[in-house]
């Protein structure tokens, strides 16, 4: 056998290739071992786990187990792209340290709040479990059990919990991490048009002529979407892009106009922008009169902490910090007169140059203008305040609800609004918009849930601020927190957060998939399954609802949270947990499991094993007999069916990559409120905010009111706290895929190189964060994406040891009860 | 052109074997001690925070990049490339992107880089541009540097080579 020079070649470089991978060599070609069918693999679509843009994702298996992911060609969000993190979904469930089964802190072989970590059975798990929950329920009423869900919730997962929590053991103290997220949209609103989430979509971005970012990073947070817009902005030159935020970073490479504003300064900047639209002539007149009214809303809201704090008594003068008083246009465009030029650069320390080229974005009629937004808004203590600010501006123009023209509030989780929002898993809230206070709306609910009247009470639970509260003041007792990691999230943790947890009155369980720093700092730790282990569905920023089968099985004892709430709620009796009167007037109830009368309802078990799709797993519907998850969905579809939130047919959506809501005689809705876009418009309206009773949406008149706390002598620098690219919220996910944790791995302390040698520290020092509530120990970086303004620092809050929300304030918007995480005052000294 | 390993390229392979041959030797005694102390989770910091989760802990110091310009095996076909390089002070703005200046097609002779993927000449339907398409502008979404620091867990994620293919 002969071989030419360039074989040899070839053959040394496969050597070296496979001498390096540690791979032995086969002798030379060969056919395909065991036929093609060895090298196909199963592919299925699935939604991204991580945020709420909603990117489709094709998973590959092979023998039970996922081997490769890519972005789905036919799922209309991303056609075929994914960010790095969407890249190595294949990884996220194979970190080491899962969790395989229930671990009970024990001392002496029982439940011991000082116990150790100590693996139990499923059985005794949910035993010890009842028996706190009873023992709570006894001694203080639902009032002292609680639950803190997530927007990484499966539809049916919020929909099982609310049912629980607000049927079952009637108690209104649940409530998403979502109200960390995107609360402050959601009641923005409400408030503006009665109807949540918006009117546009996705596809309005090919078709804007200007994007302007609010401070939102979207290279970095929704990088997708970011494609998106980069693709619509260097396709075509006439499109401008301006970015506003705190500092620069990544999406502030690509902008036309990029501003950086002094922190809490955006409410005036809003202002201004609506004072240049009524000053050069540029409102929309005929749209307003037809389709807004005008309101003032209260000033002088507060700060949201607590209600002894001195800040608190300072700041907060108004009664009903909800309330909206009735103006006309006049008094709208008088409330905005004083937001001039000069002053509002003054105020933001924007240049007056950049500020006008960005209020003529919104005020030339020529230009379509999207907005974007999140955490920049949301986490504001003017947060409600902002988002409405920004439909002022739109409202004013009239640039709202076609194919462009959009104000468009994105979400950071990837069921935000299909579980936090649509369900209605907030403490005040009902499925489709629906809430707690309203009697309709109670009657209703407990009518669709074939329960008696008068189950659901009627006073709104515990926010998600308020529970930490209540945890640590011993008010709430037994807590149950699935699918987030809130020790690491929430805000003034060891003051607020930790002491509630470890009070040994309380009892805390968390399911999880991996031992996070919440699950360790809980009574009760349970197994989670996650992501393509299970059959879900969930909804994303754009209204689209799309739904997954089970893929893989997973690993151990681990079960599904959906499982988990369903398997829990056998062991008690409408007996033990409804008021005698209700089960006396209604005596068929009486005897029967929570089980029985919320899932094994003649709905939710409606539909037979054998309407499963043959070809895929489904664990719970095995489990339980019947097909859980089309139950659940087309229950829960019936709040919206005929009230402007209709979802398809639970079959087609196994189908599809999504649909938009609400879906009308099998077609999805792309742009709402608009006639000709939107079928619940009525003929001749033009629009309609049908959300509404009178079809207008409403501008509010709004002051610009100052951050609960900004630096002085003592704390001298802001601290904005957020996310990076590779990591997604508390990093328990990516931080255990080793490409994503080598790329960034650990929180550090962005801040300006002048800043740094003023307090004499080097690149890569070690650093003490000091806030007025605790401190936490990181590193300098000066360099590197974020280029920080002098005077601002920003850490990211990923990192289980970095915590830097030891040091954040719990201040929140008065109005959402969102927390602030952008906005507080501390100082940086050398270790 | 940018930094590149100086020192003779396949000398560092051998090291960077053999380091990953002592790493691999370093967690199978670690598992092991870990295994014998029995506890149900095993506390590493930056995952489940520290033993005593509000207490202050020194940090590690900053990774270093990764700059050996060796090309890592791709974990399934469809993962985008690390980057191998360092990328400090690169460019990636609206008006200039210096990841092109050696990885577009015309320039790969000179530079000796890989080609961008075929993929990014593909608008949102899937038609080829002849140039790398807008959606794919910013490198930086997919493509990430990688530090020097070892994986805090370890990933069971396993090679769809091993798996269902007959030897």
């Amino acid at each position: 056998m002969t071989l030419s020079r360039r074989e040899m070649l070839k053959a040394q470089a496969a050597g070296v290739a496979a001498l390096a991978a540690n791979m032995s060599v086969p002798a030379g070609a060969q056919p395909v071992p065991g036929g093609v069918e060895s090298l196909q693999i199963k592919w299925s679509k699935a939604p991204c786990r991580f945020c709420g843009t909603g990117c489709g994702v094709m998973v590959g298996v092979k023998e039970g187990r996922v081997i490769a992911t890519h972005g789905d060609m036919k799922a209309d969000v991303n056609r075929g792209l994914n960010c790095i993190k969407g890249y190595f979904l294949s990884k996220i469930m194979y970190g080491s340290d899962r969790l395989i089964q229930p671990l009970l802190r024990k001392k002496n072989g029982v439940y011991a709040k000082d116990g150790e970590f100590t693996p139990v059975s499923w059985e005794e798990a949910f035993d010890t479990m009842a028996a706190k929950a009873k023992e709570t329920l006894k001694a203080k009423g639902p009032t002292a059990l609680g639950m803190f869900g997530s927007g990484q919730w499966t539809i049916f997962e919020g929909y099982a919990a609310t049912k629980l929590m607000r049927a079952g053991f009637r108690s209104n103290n649940l409530d998403p991490n979502a109200r960390h997220c995107m609360a402050s949209a959601a009641f923005a609103f409400m408030r503006t048009f009665g109807m949540d989430e918006p009117m546009g979509c996705y596809d309005d971005f090919e078709h804007a002529d200007a994007f302007v970012l609010w401070g939102s990073n979207m290279a970095e947070m929704h990088p997708i979407l970011w494609t998106r817009l980069t693709d619509r902005r260097l396709g075509h030159p006439h499109v401008k892009v301006a970015v506003l935020s705190t500092f620069t970073h990544r999406s502030s490479d690509l902008a036309d106009i990029p501003i950086v504003f002094k922190p809490g300064t955006d409410l005036a900047i809003l202002n201004y922008i609506a004072n240049h639209i009524i000053s050069t002539g540029k409102v929309n007149k005929d749209f307003v009169e037809k389709h807004t009214t005008f309101v003032k809303g209260a000033t002088d809201i507060g700060y949201g902490l607590r209600a002894d704090d001195p800040r608190e008594i300072k700041a907060r003068k108004a009664a009903d910090v909800t309330a909206t008083t009735p103006i006309d246009f006049a008094a709208f465009a008088a409330s905005v007169k004083d937001y001039t030029l000069e002053k509002v650069s003054a105020l933001s320390g924007v240049e007056p140059g950049f500020l006008e080229q960005l209020a003529e974005l919104y005020a030339d009629p020529k230009r379509k203008v999207m907005s974007l937004w999140t955490m920049g808004f949301n986490q504001h203590v003017r947060g409600v305040w902002a988002n409405q600010m920004v439909y002022n501006l739109h409202l004013l123009t009239g640039k709202i609800s076609e194919p462009g023209n959009s104000p468009f509030s994105l979400t950071g989780q990837p069921s935000a609004c299909g579980t936090a929002r649509e369900v209605g898993t907030f403490a005040h809230r009902l499925p489709a918009d629906m809430t707690v206070v309203n009697p309709e709306h109670r009657k209703l609910t407990e009518e669709i849930w074939r329960i008696p009247h008068g189950i659901i009470p009627d006073k709104p639970g515990y926010h998600a601020v308020e529970q930490d509260r209540m945890l640590k003041d011993g008010k709430l007792n037994f807590y149950w927190i699935q699918v987030n990691n809130n020790l690491q999230a929430a805000p003034n943790i060891s003051n607020e957060t930790y002491p509630g947890y470890r009070n040994p009155e309380n009892f805390i369980v968390v399911s999880d998939a991996y031992p996070t720093i919440t699950a360790m700092a809980a009574d009760l730790i349970l197994p989670a399954a996650m992501w393509v282990e299970k059959e879900g569905a969930y909804g994303n920023a754009e209204r689209r609802t799309h739904v997954w089968h089970q893929l893989v099985d997973a690993p151990g004892q681990a079960r599904s949270d959906l499982w988990q709430l369903m398997e829990f709620s056998k062991r008690f009796t409408t007996d033990e947990v409804w008021p005698t009167e209700i089960l006396d007037a209604n005596p068929n109830y009486r005897g029967k499991t929570l089980f029985d009368v919320l899932f094994k309802n003649g709905q939710v078990d409606r539909f037979p094993l054998t309407e499963i799709d043959p070809g895929y797993e489904n664990q719970e519907a095995k489990h339980f007999g019947f097909y859980v998850h089309k139950g659940m969905f087309e229950e829960y579809a019936a709040f919206g069916r005929g009230h402007g939130h209709d979802l398809g047919p639970y079959d087609l959506y196994h189908e599809v990559r999504g649909l938009r809501w609400p879906v009308v005689d099998g077609k999805e809705t792309l742009w709402r409120y608009r006639e000709g876009l939107d079928p619940y418009v009525k003929a001749g309206k033009g629009f309609e905010f049908y959300g509404n009773k009178d079809g207008k949406a409403r501008i509010i008149a709004v002051p610009y009111e100052p951050p609960a706390e900004s630096p002085d002598a003592d704390y001298d620098l802001w601290l904005v706290t957020g996310r990076v690219l590779e990591h997604w919220h508390s990093g328990s996910m990516t931080m255990r895929v080793p490409e994503l944790y080598k790329a960034f791995p650990g929180a550090r302390c962005f801040m300006h190189p002048d800043d740094a040698r003023k307090r004499g520290l080097n690149q890569g020092a070690e650093i003490r964060v000091i806030s007025r509530r605790g401190e936490m120990r990181t590193r300098v970086e000066t360099r590197g994406r974020n280029r920080m303004p002098p005077g601002v620092v920003f850490v990211p809050w990923f990192d289980a040891s970095q915590l830097i929300n030891k040091t954040t304030l719990d201040a929140t918007d008065p109005i959402s009860k969102q927390t602030d995480f952008k906005k507080c005052a501390v100082k940086i000294l050398a270790v | 052109m940018r930094g590149q390993d100086p020192g003779g390229l396949s000398l560092m392979r051998s090291w960077t074997v053999l380091a990953a041959a002592a790493a691999a030797c370093l967690v199978l005694a670690f598992g092991a001690a870990f295994s014998q102390e029995g506890a149900p989770v095993k506390i590493v910091p930056r995952v489940t925070g520290n033993a005593q989760p509000m207490a202050l802990e020194q940090i590690p110091p900053l990774g270093r990049p990764i700059v050996d310009d060796v090309k890592r095996m791709r974990n399934y076909p469809e993962q985008p490339p690390v980057i191998p390089h360092s990328i400090d002070g690169y460019q990636l703005t609206l008006n200039t992107n210096r990841c092109m200046d050696c990885h577009k097609r015309e320039f790969t002779e000179g530079s000796g880089a890989p080609m961008i993927s075929v993929t990014h000449f593909q608008d949102r339907d899937g038609q080829v541009l002849s140039d790398v398409t807008p959606r794919r502008y910013f490198c930086t979404a997919c493509h990430v540097q990688q530090t020097d620091v070892q994986p805090l867990v370890r990933n069971e994620f396993r090679d769809a080579k091993d798996i269902g293919r007959k030897p």
